[in-house]
């Protein structure tokens, strides 16, 4: 299961609204290991595309460096599809190298850049294999355990 | 000649889960046979027909080293090596 605040989940859904008709990206920071979503980056989709997302080479260094320097690691990455559902393409699953992430998939196709509600899914894929996911939004995430 | 190689997440099943190692190499093709020496099937993962895959960035001091030409890149001892895969997808 997924668990975001809902601060963040709002954040990646105005994203996806906002870039439509091209696809939005981006992914959200949280302590190594901790399986916490806490620190919401956006990144420029640098295909610039309705139908494709990536991040740019010289955006993503610098984000590993952040992230590595922050003993952080990429619990959710997400990216929106502006026309169809969603779903990870096969192009996503392909591509899909972060095995400990999130994926989660925005649709925007329905109201584009409008208000209105989107699809808002997650899933897991390990080895071209699609595992879909509750998705848990709550008001803010619980107290980091201190042991 | 010791070059600092930082392997990414996916790929730390070929070094025994360790984020950095050390290779050798007057090139990153170089590099990457010295790579594939140490941490056997790890240069499949990075090339595909000769050439580097299109979705593994490679980045020599901060550099993508496709502005650097590539598999010829030359790199120095002290130099470091990140391997990021690209966040990407249709």
């Amino acid at each position: 299961m997924l668990t975001l605040d809902q601060a963040t989940y709002d954040a990646i859904v105005a994203h996806a609204k906002r870039d439509h008709p091209d696809e939005a990206c981006g992914i959200v920071a949280g302590p190594e290991g901790s399986d916490r979503a806490e620190r919401h980056v956006e990144m420029v989709n640098a295909a610039g595309s309705p139908t494709f997302y990536e991040f740019d080479s010289t955006d993503l260094l610098r984000l590993y460096r952040e992230m590595d320097a922050n003993d952080e690691e990429p619990v959710v990455v997400y990216h929106s599809h502006t026309a169809t559902e969603a779903y990870p393409s096969r192009t996503d699953i392909g591509l899909a190298m972060e095995p400990n992430a999130h994926y989660v998939l925005v649709s925007t196709r329905e109201h584009g850049n409008n208000d209105g509600p989107v699809e808002f899914r997650s899933y897991r894929i390990i080895d071209d294999e699609v595992t879909e996911e509750e998705v848990s939004v709550v008001s803010s995430l619980p107290a980091r355990s201190t042991t | 000649m010791a070059i600092e190689v930082r392997i990414p997440t996916i790929l730390r099943t070929y070094t025994g889960d360790q984020k950095s190692v050390t290779a050798e190499g007057a090139n990153l093709s170089s590099l990457i046979d010295d790579l594939e020496a140490k941490h056997a099937g790890i240069k499949d993962r990075l090339i595909d027909n000769g050439d580097l895959r299109r979705f593994v960035n490679v980045y020599v001091n901060d550099e993508d080293v496709r502005f650097l030409g590539g598999l010829e890149a030359p790199l120095s001892d002290g130099d470091q090596v990140v391997v990021l895969p690209a966040v990407a997808g249709g």
